[in-house]
């Protein structure tokens, strides 16, 4: 097969792209430039749209021998990704900008310029795997649930996985490193990647206020009284402890978390840790991998990336609302992230957690 | 067919000359010769005073080749290098005689060794800049420098102005626009990289006071170039040391590059007429047979058949509507045909042309670019693998685009 290899520079998709080559594929190296700026690409330390990030996966490339290419979709990622991002904050939500980045940019507008350049299948460095059963395709967790990346690619569509390839998915995190140490890949002891790649410093807050502005309102007590200020709801997510700015401490003593985070309002809601339990989802956005079940179905239910699988039953309550019931509460589920439900290791699909029910209090 | 990395690769059709030119044999007999022997041409013994004279006699082939006095000829790292010292030497100096003299003109559309140290000079010096906006054949105008000049003659530091651009071949009247620059006392620089190859560049003639030439386009090595200056022509360095090169450019005299440098470029003007009527012969095929085949492909900057006056014999640009360079770059690479989408400088990150934008396109037109440069080793099967590759490239490409 003629395959793409996404390659951002980092060690796991250096190890990927080689396994590609191994495979007898004929195999191009593809590097994305998600941003135009150059300040951006020369500053940014981590991530993987640094000129050095480009330059490390050039270098891989020549090692394993094949061309290497880098193309721009800067264009598309600040328009699919960025600006969603900023606009789900702005809302109170909490998106989840890889997620977004693998149904509108790597699996999209990658993939299908990929095939329609000639290419038969878009490898990634993604923990994850793809199963062939009769008539179809299956994504599966990954062997190693430490690394399992299923989760952000819970929104691909069975037509977009059968052009996926995921050669990591059977390998342990550990054992990649020592094949790229092997392969002599300078690579090799390169450092994950975990945070936001387009905001360079780390500081999301700092970010959102740059684009957004400051936007003060009212930090309020779950009765509704007033116990502090914020400079824009856009700093909080449901379940934060910290930087709550709050101008006096809990009078009992026990820890407040940000329970609601009211955009329209402009208001951030704190409470106690029982306020947080959640046991109902209301998802839209719904994305089957494969055809979509009838009726209720009993799931393993994942509300953030690296977050816990509880069971649960899923049913759609209209054609694109999908209505979730948490067999026990989970806590700090935050509007914006994904519901990605699982049959085993199987991914069933997913959806963009739009409203939840707390538990009462006599329940949690 | 694409490529494999196992199979045999298809042969290759070298179409990008603009950005570096196959050395000539000559030139790597020189380099080789004298890179095995010692000898700093700085040395006072027997084998530095060899190197000095490989160096001088070099100095002195170009010096003759291009018009100039040999004391004019400061080797340098490159192109790169040359303008850098052209246009901060000449700035740092030309105010410190007069501090009024704050402003430069220069095209929109210079290369980046160019465009760079003028925009560094106005972030890091409070430099003024006035650009001098080519049209949308490519072309600077005199009339345009003239109103330049005159919004206030006194500030103006020195100009500069390329021979050709590096982009898109369209040739400048340079000798115009140096002969104006000198009837106001003005320094006029020009960037005569891409010009070397194919048109008749007399230093003297031309009136320039500073001149950028590079080895590596003319068949020469990469790596080493020159600035030429007229002996009044004042200078700051940009590296201080031990004063080689009129104490304007320090650093070891790099012997076997200058060698092969100059017999490139003696070679190259020797053959520069047929060389450039052959060439251009082959540009105006490749323009004539892709604006044949549809497409909606246009030639970019002023071109006519037989024409290598305007436009150099070598270049030719194409815009490919509803193609992405990146590509058509891959696409074209795959069936084995070398090209670029513009200047070759960025590294890799795609970036909208700034010669494109200077000539007034919109950037979502400049998207499909696509750089043809002909040049010593190119022949009729070159154009041919190109003109037989680009259907097939260009409804692919123009795909991929839609599905963006």
């Amino acid at each position: 097969m003629r395959v793409v290899a996404a390659m951002s520079g980092g060690v796991d998709s250096a190890v990927a792209a080689a396994r590609m080559v191994d495979a007898g594929h004929e195999v191009v190296g593809v590097h994305l430039a998600l941003s135009r700026s150059a300040a951006t690409l020369r500053e940014s330390a981590r991530g993987c749209c640094t000129v050095e990030d480009a330059g490390d996966a050039r270098r891989v490339a020549d090692r394993l021998g094949i061309p290497f290419y880098v193309w721009d979709f800067a264009e598309q990622f600040e328009r699919e990704v960025v600006d969603d991002f900023v606009a789900e904050y702005a809302s109170g939500r909490t998106p989840n900008p890889c997620l977004r980045c693998n149904e509108r940019i790597k699996f999209s507008a990658l993939l299908d310029k990929a095939v329609a350049l000639g290419f038969d299948a878009l490898a990634t460095g993604h923990y994850a795997r793809v199963v062939d059963v009769g008539g179809g395709r299956e994504l599966h967790r990954a062997v190693d649930p430490a690394k399992d990346q299923s989760y952000v690619l819970g929104v691909l569509s069975a037509d977009q996985l059968e052009r996926a390839l995921f050669p990591l998915g059977d390998t342990a995190k550990p054992q990649v490193r020592a094949e790229a140490a092997e392969r002599g890949f300078s690579v090799a002891a390169k450092p994950d990647s975990n945070d936001v790649c387009f905001i360079s410093d780390g500081d999301t807050r700092g970010f959102l206020s740059r684009r957004l502005g400051e936007r003060p309102g009212e930090v309020v007590d779950a009765d509704g009284s007033v116990v502090g200020a914020h400079a824009g709801t856009y700093g909080f997510t449901v379940g934060q402890r910290r930087g709550l700015g709050l101008e006096r401490g809990a009078l009992d003593g026990t820890a407040r978390y940000v329970v609601e985070v009211d955009a329209a309002a402009n208001r951030v809601v704190i409470g106690t840790q029982d306020l947080l339990g959640v046991d109902e989802i209301d998802g839209t956005h719904v994305r089957w991998c494969g055809a979509a079940p009838a009726g209720e179905v009993s799931v393993g239910a994942q509300v953030r990336a690296h977050g816990e699988e509880v069971p649960a039953t899923a049913y759609l309550v209209g054609e694109d609302q999908l209505r979730v019931r948490l067999a026990s509460p989970v806590r700090g589920v935050a509007p914006g992230q994904a519901v990605v439900l699982y049959d085993g290791t199987r991914v069933l699909g997913s959806a963009t957690i739009a409203a939840t029910d707390r538990v009462t209090r006599g329940d949690g | 067919m694409p490529h494999s990395t196992v199979e045999s690769t298809p042969v290759t059709a070298y179409l990008d000359h603009a950005a570096t030119t196959p050395m000539l044999p000559a030139a790597i007999e020189a380099l080789c010769e004298q890179a095995a022997k010692v000898g700093n041409p700085s040395s006072l013994h027997t084998s530095g005073r060899a190197a000095r004279a490989v160096v001088e006699e070099a100095r002195e082939r170009i010096a003759h080749v291009l018009g100039a006095r040999p004391s004019e000829v400061i080797f340098t790292s490159g192109g790169t290098e040359a303008d850098n010292l052209a246009v901060k030497g000449t700035y740092a100096a030309r105010r410190a005689a007069d501090p009024r003299r704050t402003r430069i003109i220069a095209s929109g559309f210079e290369h980046h060794a160019v465009l760079d140290p003028v925009e560094h000079l106005v972030c890091a010096e409070g430099a003024e800049v006035t650009w001098l906006e080519p049209d949308r054949d490519g072309h600077v105008h005199v009339d345009d420098l003239a109103r330049a000049i005159e919004q206030d003659q006194d500030s103006v530091a020195l100009i500069s102005v390329m021979w050709a651009n590096n982009e898109v071949g369209t040739v400048q009247p340079v000798a115009a626009l140096a002969a104006l620059a000198r009837s106001h006392g003005i320094p006029f620089h020009t960037d005569a990289v891409q010009a070397l190859s194919s048109l008749p560049v007399d230093f003297a003639a031309s009136g320039a006071d500073l001149m950028t030439v590079t080895a590596h386009k003319i068949g020469g090595p990469i790596g080493v170039g020159a600035l030429v200056a007229r002996r009044d022509a004042t200078l700051v360095p940009l590296a201080h040391g031990g004063g080689q090169e009129r104490q304007v450019r320090s650093g070891t005299l790099d012997a076997p590059a200058i060698s092969a440098f100059g017999v490139a470029l003696e070679h190259t003007v020797e053959h520069r007429d047929v060389e450039a009527k052959r060439v251009g012969l082959l540009r105006d095929r490749l323009a004539e047979g892709a604006l044949a085949q549809g497409h909606g492909i246009t030639v970019t900057g002023s071109w006519s058949p037989g024409d290598n006056e305007r436009r150099l014999s070598g270049n030719v640009h194409l815009l490919v509507p509803g193609c992405d360079g990146d590509s058509l770059l891959y696409l074209l690479d795959a069936a084995g045909v070398e090209c670029s989408t513009g200047s070759a400088c960025q590294a890799g990150v795609p970036q909208p042309s700034h010669v494109l934008l200077a000539m007034g396109y919109p950037e979502a037109q400049s998207r499909g670019a696509l750089r043809l440069s002909l040049g010593h080793t190119s022949t009729q099967d070159d154009v041919d693998a190109f003109l037989a590759a680009l259907p097939a490239v260009v409804e692919r490409a123009r795909r991929a685009s839609r599905s963006a």
